[in-house]
């Protein structure tokens, strides 16, 4: 176990103490950025899908991790980022410019939608969120004009001062784009949790009567969370919509919702790092199932694939054992597992015990 | 002009009057305490100051500001910090976070400034830290600043809970039964704390309580109430001498 | 002529709507949790019915068949409350709105490989008839899906009236701790509501089947019972069965007169103005927190 001796109050408010834990994720960004170099390009491209999800991941847990709000239609502002994206490529509108626009777009539908709906309570809010969900779908199919209606359309290439970052032709470089958009979210959700911004978010999730009392308006701060959660989804939405390639508006449905809940839950609620671990997982069970399935059907001459819907029933029981045995997900069960390991051979069984919970009621009587 | 001036304040649950036509001035450097038997309206006047309750009818004054006009969030930017008889923490963070929300109200960065963490956040982040550090070491919080409030004892939670009251450095504190819960010696501790916190940081202090010696010891004057209507004002011994905080207050207390 | 028919078809639909929702409101009573997989134990009851009833399955008589449904689904409402919702108690409220899309999925995962995923027609008794009331011509289906609705309400609302069990239900709403150290096996009510839920969503689906083919994928039309649920305040059971009305009714008639995508949302936009206008729904019981 290492020891930081704090000498300043900066150590407390850097993003690591000490400059091991820094280095270990210097390190793993190095490696990430290699990939292009030496990997295959089916690995690149779940590669890229994984980062892609990582990102909408971010932009969920901001919500429902940090600030306590569910959300069952997030595939709506993914859907919103990546059609406006689209639109405006169409329109002679650089990659550079309508890509931005699409994530500050979608950012600022979440908050108009939230004004109202962060008055509901937690339950409210999420059916809410599911009826955005279905609205923003039947728009999409009415704005035919725009969003190419049920017949869908194409993601134009990307080019930015012309290097071209098409996602076939040359999915190093796009992969390396959807990298660096994924790095700088990353880092400007970790400096906000480390300041007033992010203190406020919590203090809402904990306690809102007394995130009240401090000042903190509980309106104003939610709807700023709802905002930025679905200003970075839709980043990511513009992003899937470029790494799908064509489109419509199936490739956004409840699923994709349900899917970014299972990435933020068993990726650990909470936890920056918690978003990351979810989308690898999501990318990685299709992947086993199909090695799996192959494997089996040429060895024992089983068929998985005559079970239909075999990886949503796998995500379903992951997602209930997740939420019944370790409700801080994969990366809460990290942690543990690590810190048994820095005091090795001192941990005692009840060290990680959760604390009896009673029935927390929003009724007053 | 009083620092806090309550005038004929009331507010009806459906049938149940819970606090009917009470008024109080509390001057500014002052221990005021509100003493009644359970169910007697106290807690409910925090509430009414702290615009959690709509008012029924009468009026708060803080300062100069009409508080019944604000919303929720707007009371503590007055001056006016509080703690809650249960226990209102963010549970899932640490001492030293639960602490720094303390100092949301003199936040003076935007969203976009924290997600950049421009140099200026960084200044903040610092004087902020300051000035928690030295809620800290006067309520002797050192040896908690990094551990989680989910596995605090309950006495270091409500210490935490007035910490946090503290950090923002109000003009008006109202502490919402700091000693219920605590031992004796917990309790002698608040006592001194609260008189340092009227003689070394000018604070004034409005409390609800229920032990008599810690009110007796700190409180410049006591208000009893019982059943949301006032019974008594005065020095803390002509209050518990008032006959009829005596059937009151001890007549329940025997009962339950 | 035309308009009363749309009426009477928007009627009996929307008493479908709203006997979902009265499945979700009678779990938020009981325990505050929403139950995201009410749509699909409706949907798994009905193909209990259909796996019970039809011919080329066991072909046991109609009536057998639907209460050997009931049965089934109140094991599984109960075994859903006594197996996983119980131990998550005491959890965020979101964990049981997770839990529960997952048994969704679990559930409909059951009913694809029991009976397939290409649509199935359940066989009713009254399927497919039509009767004729001077000129205006109405579905079977559709008064015997009013008819037993009705049935439905006033059992359950005697149910809770009348009946220890159904008082110690309301005792347990209102305030579990107190309900629980006064002697009220909360916890066996709990579970007992569960199952209870199960029984009132085969009747919705049963009564579902008999408008057409069914197939796993029906349980999303739990996402309106939940608009209907919200229109008419979560914790009210008359609220739950007037949003499902109200929704049922507009729907075709927003259908009528504008594009199909309108109809679609239309549910969804009453809901969204009701939360907006009236947060606690037309039958608001919510009350703020005390501190």
């Amino acid at each position: 176990m290492r020891t930081v001796f704090k000498t300043s109050y900066d150590t407390d408010i850097d993003l690591h103490e000490h400059w091991f834990r820094r280095g270990r994720y210097l390190a793993l960004l190095v490696f990430m950025m290699s990939l292009p170099f030496w990997a295959d390009e089916y690995f690149l491209a779940e590669a890229t899908n994984t980062l892609i999800w990582s990102l909408a991941g971010m932009g969920l847990m901001v919500l429902v991790g940090h600030t306590g709000q569910p959300s069952l239609g997030h595939a709506a502002f993914l859907s919103i980022g990546a059609y406006t994206d689209v639109a405006l490529m169409n329109a002679g509108v650089p990659f550079l410019v309508s890509f931005p626009i699409a994530g500050i777009f979608a950012g600022v539908v979440g908050a108009i939608v939230a004004i109202p709906a962060v008055r509901m309570s937690g339950i409210y809010l999420a059916i809410a969120t599911l009826a955005l969900f279905v609205i923003v779908e039947e728009i999409v199919i009415l704005l035919e004009p725009i969003t190419g209606g049920v017949g869908g359309l194409f993601a134009p290439a990307i080019e930015i001062f012309g290097i071209p970052f098409e996602r076939y032709a040359y999915l190093g470089n796009f992969y390396w784009l959807v990298l660096a958009v994924v790095v700088i979210i990353c880092w400007g959700y970790a400096n906000l949790m480390r300041s007033p911004t992010g203190r406020s978010f919590l203090a809402v999730r904990d306690s809102e009567v007394s995130a009240r009392a401090l000042g903190i308006n509980v309106t104003r701060t939610r709807a700023l969370a709802f905002g930025l959660s679905a200003g970075v989804t839709g980043l990511a939405g513009a992003l899937m919509g470029h790494f799908i390639g064509f489109f419509n508006y199936e490739l956004f449905s409840i699923f994709i919702s349900i899917n970014l809940l299972l990435v933020v839950t068993i990726g650990g609620l909470g936890f920056i790092q918690g978003a990351f671990l979810g989308a690898v997982l999501i990318t990685a069970v299709p992947q086993v199932i199909a090695i799996l399935r192959d494997g089996l059907n040429a060895t024992a001459g089983i068929d998985l694939g005559a079970i239909p819907g075999l990886d949503t029933i796998i995500f379903s029981l992951l997602l209930i054992v997740f939420i019944i045995y370790e409700p801080q997900g994969l990366y809460g069960r990290w942690l543990k597992i690590r810190t048994w390991f820095e005091i090795f051979p001192l941990a005692r069984r009840d060290m990680f015990r959760r604390q009896k919970s009673y029935l927390k009621t929003e009724r007053s009587k | 002009m009083s620092l806090l001036e309550v005038d004929d304040i009331a507010v009806h649950f459906g049938g149940v009057k819970a606090v009917d036509g009470v008024s109080f001035r509390v001057e500014e450097g002052e221990v005021y305490a509100i003493i009644g038997p359970n169910g007697a309206g106290k807690s409910t006047i925090f509430n009414l100051i702290s615009r959690i309750y709509e008012l029924t009818r009468g009026r708060i004054m803080f300062d100069g500001h009409d508080v019944t006009k604000l919303g929720a969030h707007q009371v503590a930017p007055l001056g006016i910090a509080r703690t809650f008889q249960n226990i209102e923490l963010f549970d899932h963070s640490t001492v030293l976070a639960n602490l720094l929300m303390g100092r949301h109200l003199h936040r003076r960065t935007n969203f976009i400034q924290d997600a950049l963490f421009l140099p200026k956040v960084r200044a903040e982040e610092r004087a902020h830290r300051q000035r928690v550090e030295e809620v800290i070491a006067f309520l002797e919080l050192e040896a908690y600043r990094g551990k989680m409030i989910a596995g605090l004892p309950y006495g270091v939670r409500k210490v935490v809970e007035i910490g946090r009251a503290l950090a923002m450095g109000s003009k008006l504190i109202l502490l919402d039964e700091p000693a219920s819960g605590l031992s004796v010696e917990e309790s002698q501790e608040v006592a001194y704390w609260i008189e340092d916190m009227r003689r070394d940081m000018g604070l004034t202090v409005l409390m609800v309580e229920h032990d008599m010696s810690l009110v007796s010891q700190v409180s410049d004057r006591v208000l009893a109430v019982a059943n949301g209507r006032m019974l008594a004002e005065g020095t803390p011994a002509e209050v518990q001498a008032h006959p009829e905080v005596k059937a009151a207050y001890l007549g329940t207390e025997v009962a339950a | 002529m035309d308009f009363l028919q749309l009426l009477v078809g928007g009627v009996a639909n929307g008493c479908i709507y709203g006997l979902v929702a009265l499945g979700f409101v009678l779990i938020y009573k009981s325990s505050e949790g929403v139950n995201f997989a009410q749509g699909d134990m409706m949907m798994l009851g009905a193909f209990l019915a259909l796996g019970f009833g039809n011919a080329d399955q066991l072909g046991l008589p109609f009536g057998v068949a639907v209460l050997a449904a009931m049965a089934a689904m109140f094991g599984v409402g109960y075994g859903i409350d006594r197996v996983v919702v119980r131990k998550i108690f005491g959890q965020p409220h979101f964990a049981l709105v997770i839990l529960t899309i997952a048994l969704g999925f679990v559930l409909r995962f059951v009913a694809g490989s029991l009976f397939g995923y290409t649509p199935l027609v359940l066989e009713t008794p009254f399927s497919g008839r039509n009767l004729n009331f001077g000129g205006v011509i109405v579905g079977l289906n559709d008064l015997v899906t009013i008819f037993v609705t009705l049935i439905l309400t006033l059992a359950l609302w005697g149910f809770f009236a009348r009946t220890r069990i159904g008082l110690a239900a309301q005792a347990a709403s209102q305030n579990q701790m107190a309900a629980y150290i006064v002697g009220v096996p909360v916890m066996r009510v709990n579970s007992l509501i569960w199952g209870l839920s199960g029984v009132v969503a085969t009747v919705a689906g049963v009564l579902y089947a008999s408008k057409g083919a069914i197939d796993p994928n029906i349980g999303l039309l739990g996402i309106k019972a939940f608009a209907a649920a919200v229109i008419g305040g979560m914790g009210s059971l008359p609220g739950a069965l007037l949003g499902g009305l109200i929704i049922g009714i507009i729907e075709p008639i927003a259908g009528r007169y504008a594009p199909g995508e309108v109809a679609v949302m239309s549910p969804y936009i009453i809901m969204l103005i009701v939360l907006v206008t009236r947060p606690g729904g037309l039958f608001a019981q919510i009350h703020a927190k005390k501190v």
